[in-house]
């Protein structure tokens, strides 16, 4: 029997009937079209499922979409739209910090939610938060590179703005 | 790996989840940040007809000091359990073994009663929970129990939960000043299920250890009490020699399974270099 | 003008995957589309007593169950065998098992429903009868006299022996100074693609043509296929791969589901969408390596080798892959030993074994990485027995940079490598001597680390040498089409595929610099056999090779018609012209007469004002096929630190280097990230990546939960070099690199942990080389000491 769930997803109301098996991956893919959140494995190993659920990165993939009831929810689409995350977005492009793009998503989710809560990490611990990514294409050192450049750069503009 | 057809109801009092349980026939699972029960569902190792939701029963939130102990909710998350300063301060233990739990998007959403009600012999939670004597506040139709940390883990996935019943907080006695703590584990990757793991602590009188607790996890069925080891720390300086004799006396207390992948004899080894290792580097919360 | 070839131009189709806005088969969604589950077999050898579909058929959302009668009937069965792997035996293989079962996770129905989780639910309810015997699992015992088959369409469980003789392979070892000999195990590991495999097939039964999305790296391969094994003429089939979630090799076989979703959608005559779910992954997509090799190595008393010898027993599971068969990677491991060095004489003998398992096939790096790693190793060894140390021993054998042309002592022609150039390119960045001043240092506080080098060979630019000689309709050549658009633009639809290496961005530079554009507007159309011409696709590292080699060529005959047309405009002799910023240019003065926009201008809406005659068709197709060398060989060496926990068998890799050498670098910051994501999948399996069987054939680790891939926290910086020796064989000049990082980084790293051990006089021939497997070299070396 399906349920009705009403959540906010990138910044829309979103209201709609649906089978409580339905995991919050398949609901943003194939209800709302929202095809950046990817399936890489289903159980929470590899990362391409994260969206920002209240404000942090969750598995898609382990929850369901009926315990998204009342959360906001931001995807890569809403994420790409409030431009939040560009400068990380053009340090990964400048850098090639991606190939196939399959683990993108995810990769940009862990780093915006690193950033925020430590703003100048340093490279370990930029790859103690991509633990749970994984990527095959470009041996981890590109992304990492990546988002060191954009902490520097956020925390130089910071430091230019006081 | 899609789940099979469930009903989903959200249960707004721990009356209601009970109600809610009893009326399914026993066929119910309750869910708190769905991370081992999604999963295992997707796997199509269980299909409960009814989960019920707990996440936003009030009883089950919040980590508060009490009297006597620290009360942490069970749907602390293990983010919570990271960052939370009366944890760091009163569940030190906790604090150090949160960045040992997979990684930080499954922390955001994992819950530590979800956590320690699956009892995963290889998880962390529940070995320093049991490394601390916290007990373990249950509620059930038939009222609240507190249970002993070292009688609630019986058996592989198996705990002293009785059907229906739900874990509601741990309470962790808040430590004397100076205990000192230790917690690591071997992992073949950052996050992953542990080989071996060793929480302790201990208090030091006098220049000797007195009340030393020391526990292991992914050496057996479920998370392990090295009584023994416990004793030969006992009474004695922190040097080589007592945790020469800890170490020793592993054998005595473990029982690992002989896997052809992961010898009994090899886990046992890991195990002692574990705990000297651990031992060693004890220290108390800054 | 600058040219863009060299430059490290950013790729213009990452941006859209950082939008989120991928287009990936598993996010496509067909009107009226179906989805198929597969049933499986739970066991690796039975004979198939019977399936039961009826509970299944009434489960909620089920369209149909099929089953070999009606499947396997749509599609002619496929062979993987090759004409000169002379005497190879593979049985035909459908798309379901019909009578007997060879693999666990072998498909035996299939069921559409419509959504996957219906299918699902109705595959749990499928019930299969499977009356079980041995499974052959070892691939030493498969060949022992009487062992049971395999596979009971084969006549024996030998698939496939080849054998490589010098004459005076005897004698060498015979006058040597030294032998050194190793035995080495390299297990089973698998591709792990993020985006698992993925297929759409819709079937238009008004029309008679079929399309299929298919996340693969070989369209055409894929299009000829279907077109022949279902009985439609090709120009009915489409075979479409939009965005391909990761594929290194492992996309272009053919497997049973793909074709099962081809058939589905021809018999129900709507879209069959089948997307694997990891576990799914685990179980059907080819694994590789897999080999136990012996080997020996001869030296003289300077060090300077004089022959090798070895054995590689190769298990591939119960039927070789298709097209391109099972036993081209054992066929490659005897090919490529030694062959960065001067080895007079070599034998070599291979043996390709039948078992229960899932089959093995071609993964990135086909055969480098076992050759590399047996190789090195045995150096290693050789450096020990010689008191020189890795960088000397290794300089006084690898093959002079100026005594090429060179063939080695298997057969393989090199053009022009810069083995010695690399090596000392490599000495500089890794700084051995203050390396080992840190050793020694470390290891008086009971910290241990090493540090290892492998030198390797790369094959890329294949011919039709790798498959079409033997019988394979697998294209040697790649096709491009380059036009001028009506704006001045240029576009270019090319037969080289996309999965996020670049390609499409490497061939915007290099059409770019002959039309005198910039790369901006040159737009690259990949991936779909309707829109580009023929080729081969992405494999065997030929997209930079020969697909830039096509794409140059198509460049420079675009350019010619255009001179040629201006010229006619301008009333000037085409020579006295050239094209540079987007104009035609006198090459006297160097002013701009006509922009290219002009031109197209003209072309396309006054073709009346051109002179009688002028050809205004501004485009062009060229195809190109390597010829010369068979192949162009790459090369370059790596180096590896690792520290190992001598307690625990926990290893920590710090460092590692790579001097690399593709030929003419077209882009080098795609180059680079080539190497590095290659470098990770050679440490992958040589310390975490492994299929693990027990004896009764069923797969242990099949989750990405047990199946360890290498993850950030794990890998370390990897520090890269080049050296740019161009091919002559080509304009372009330029070689592959895809497979260069995979190739040596396991051997580095396993002479590296073995440096790490070796004051305890402790050595690892098995990979992945776990932290119980250190532990075990540890206790037997202690062993070695006290009981010897």
């Amino acid at each position: 029997m399906k349920v009705l769930l009403s959540t906010t997803v990138n910044g829309e109301q979103v209201q709609e009937a649906v089978l409580p098996r339905t995991s919050l991956a398949d609901f943003l893919r194939e209800d709302l079209g929202l095809t950046g959140t990817h399936l890489g494995c289903e159980m929470g190993a590899c990362g391409a499922c994260l969206v920002l659920m209240d404000g942090v990165p969750v598995h898609a993939c382990l929850v369901l979409a009926v315990q998204a009831e009342g959360s906001t929810i931001e995807t890569i689409e809403g994420l790409n739209e409030t431009g939040a995350a560009a400068d990380l977005q053009a340090h990964f492009h400048d850098r090639n910090a991606l190939q196939c793009g399959f683990c993108t998503n995810g990769m940009l989710m862990s780093a915006q939610a690193l950033l925020e809560a430590n703003p100048v990490p340093t490279r370990d611990e930029i790859r103690d938060a991509l633990s749970g990514n994984y990527c095959r294409c470009t041996g981890y050192e590109a992304i990492v590179d990546a988002i060191d450049t954009t902490a520097r750069d956020r925390a130089a503009r910071t430091e230019a703005a006081k | 790996m899609k789940l099979p057809s469930f009903e989903y109801l959200r249960a707004r009092s721990l009356a209601e989840a009970w109600a809610l349980h009893s009326d399914a026939g026993g066929d119910a699972v309750y869910l708190s940040g769905g991370h081992s029960v999604v999963p295992s569902m997707a796997l199509r190792l269980q299909a409960p007809s009814r989960l019920i939701d707990i996440s936003q029963i009030a009883e089950l939130h919040g980590v508060e000091l009490q009297d006597q102990t620290l009360r942490i909710g069970a749907m602390t998350r293990h983010a919570e359990v990271l960052a939370n300063p009366l944890i760091a301060r009163h569940a030190p233990l906790l604090s150090r073994a949160a960045p040992h739990v997979a990684h930080p998007a499954i922390r955001n959403r994992g819950t530590i009663g979800g956590n320690l009600a699956l009892a995963d012999p290889a998880s962390e939670f529940p070995a320093a929970v049991l490394a601390m004597r916290a007990e373990l506040e249950v509620m059930g139709p038939e009222g609240q129990r507190m249970i002993a940390a070292d009688d609630f883990f019986l058996d592989l996935y198996e705990t002293a939960l009785i059907p229906g019943e739900v874990l509601t907080a741990i309470h962790v006695p808040l430590p004397p000043e100076g205990r000192l703590f230790g917690f690591d584990e071997i992992a073949r990757r950052r996050g992953d299920y542990a080989m071996v793991g060793v929480a302790a602590q201990a208090d030091m009188s006098d220049g000797v250890v007195s009340d030393a607790s020391v526990t292991l996890f992914s050496v057996g069925v479920a998370p392990t009490r090295a009584t023994a080891a416990q004793d030969a720390l006992e009474g004695a300086p922190l040097s080589s020699d007592s945790i020469a004799r800890a170490q020793a006396a592993l054998a005595t207390d473990l029982d690992p399974p002989d896997d052809p992948g992961f010898p009994a004899e090899r886990r046992l080894q890991l195990a002692r270099v574990l705990l000297g290792r651990v031992l060693t580097r004890m220290e108390a919360v800054q | 003008m600058t040219l863009h070839i060299g430059q490290s131009q950013r790729r213009e189709n990452a941006r859209r995957h950082l939008a989120g806005r991928g287009r990936f088969v598993s996010d496509l969604a067909l009107p009226r589309m179906l989805h198929a589950v597969f049933v499986r077999s739970p066991m690796a050898k039975g004979r198939l007593v019977e399936i039961d579909t009826s509970e299944a058929e009434q489960s909620p959302g089920v369209v149909r169950i099929l089953t070999a009668a009606e499947l396997n009937a749509r599609c002619k069965p496929w062979v993987g065998t090759l004409d000169h792997f002379a005497g190879m035996q593979s049985p035909p293989m459908s798309i379901l098992a019909e009578e007997e079962v060879l693999w666990t996770g072998q498909p035996v129905a299939m069921i559409i429903a419509k959504s996957r989780a219906e299918a699902e639910d109705a595959a749990d309810l499928v019930m299969v009868d499977i009356e079980d015997s041995e499974p052959v699992t070892d691939g030493a015992a498969a060949l022992q006299d009487g062992a049971p088959l395999a596979n009971s369409g084969a006549r024996d469980n030998l698939c496939y022996e080849a054998l490589l003789e010098t004459p005076a392979v005897n004698e060498a070892f015979a006058d040597a100074a030294h032998v050194v000999e190793a035995s080495f195990t390299f297990g089973r590991h698998t591709a792990v693609t993020l985006e698992p495999r993925a297929v759409i097939a819709d079937f238009d039964p008004s029309s008679g043509a079929l399309t299929v999305h298919h996340g693969t790296q070989t369209p055409y391969q894929f299009q000829d296929v279907y077109a022949r094994h279902f009985g439609l003429p090709e120009g009915k089939v489409r075979v479409i791969a939009p965005d391909v979630g990761g594929s290194f090799g492992m996309k272009l076989h053919v497997y049973n589901e793909e074709m099962g979703a081809v058939a589905a959608s021809m018999i129900l005559e709507r879209p069959v969408r089948y997307v694997a779910d990891r576990l799914e992954s685990f179980l059907s997509d080819i694994h590789a390596r897999d080999h136990i090799v012996k080997g020996r190595m001869a030296l003289d008393a300077e060090g300077k080798i004089l022959a090798m010898d070895v054995d590689d027993l190769a298990p591939v599971g119960a039927v070789s892959a298709y097209p391109r068969t099972s036993a081209a990677e054992g066929n490659q491991v005897i090919r490529l030993m030694g062959a960065p060095y001067n080895m007079p004489d070599y034998r070599g003998r291979l043996q390709v074994a039948f078992q229960n398992k899932v089959q093995t096939s071609q993964y990135r790096a086909v055969g480098h990485p076992i050759a590399c790693a047996v190789t090195e190793a045995l150096v290693e060894r050789a450096a020990e027995v010689t008191g020189l140390d890795p960088f000397e021993i290794r300089a006084r054998n690898l093959i002079a940079d100026d005594a090429y042309p060179h063939v080695s002592a298997t057969g393989y022609q090199f053009e022009k490598l810069s083995h010695q150039a690399s090596l000392a390119k490599l000495r500089e960045m890794m700084d051995p001597d203050a390396l080992r001043a840190d050793q020694a240092r470390l290891r008086e506080q009971g910290i241990y680390r090493g540090f290892g080098i492998a030198s390797f060979v790369e094959i890329t630019n294949p011919g039709a040498a790798f498959y079409g000689v033997g019988g394979a309709r697998i294209s040697a050549q790649d096709g491009a089409v380059v036009r001028m658009t009506p704006s001045g633009d240029i576009h270019c639809a090319i037969s080289v595929t996309e999965q996020g290496q670049g390609t499409e961005t490497i061939i915007a530079q290099v059409v770019a610099d002959q039309l005198g554009v910039s790369p901006e507007r040159v737009s690259v159309t990949t991936g779909d056999t309707a829109t580009t011409p023929s080729g081969g696709a992405t494999w065997a590292c030929r997209g930079a090779g020969i697909g830039g080699e096509t794409a140059l060529r198509a460049g420079r005959k675009l350019r010619e018609r255009i001179l040629t047309l201006a010229g006619a405009l301008l009333q000037a002799d085409p020579a006295t012209l050239r094209l540079e910023d987007g104009a035609v240019v006198d090459v006297a003065t160097g002013e701009a007469r006509i922009t290219l926009e002009e031109i197209g201008r003209v072309a396309t809406y006054r073709p009346d004002t051109l002179p009688d005659g002028v050809d205004h068709s501004l485009t062009v197709a060229h195809h190109f096929a390597p010829s010369g060398y068979p192949f162009d060989f790459t090369n370059g060496i790596q180096g590896s630190l690792v520290e190992v926990d001598v307690e625990t068998g926990i290893v920590r890799i710090l460092k590692h280097w790579v001097v690399e050498d593709c030929g003419r670098i077209i882009n080098p910051l795609l180059v680079d990230e080539q190497i590095r994501g290659g470098v990770v999948q050679g440490l992958g399996p040589a310390f975490f990546e492994e299929c693990q069987y027990d004896a009764d054939g069923q797969l242990t680790n099949g989750s990405l939960a047990d199946y360890l891939v290498p993850m950030a926290c794990e890998m370390p910086d990897i520090e890269i070099a080049h050296i740019e020796t161009p091919t002559e064989d080509t304009i372009l000049g330029a070689k592959g690199v895809g497979e260069a990082g995979t190739a040596a980084a396991g051997a580095a790293a396993m002479n590296a942990v073995n440096d790490a051990l070796r004051p305890f006089g402790a050595r690892l021939t098995q990979t992945p080389m776990t932290p119980l497997r250190i532990l075990d070299a540890l206790d037997a070396a202690r062993k070695q000491r006290t009981d010897p």
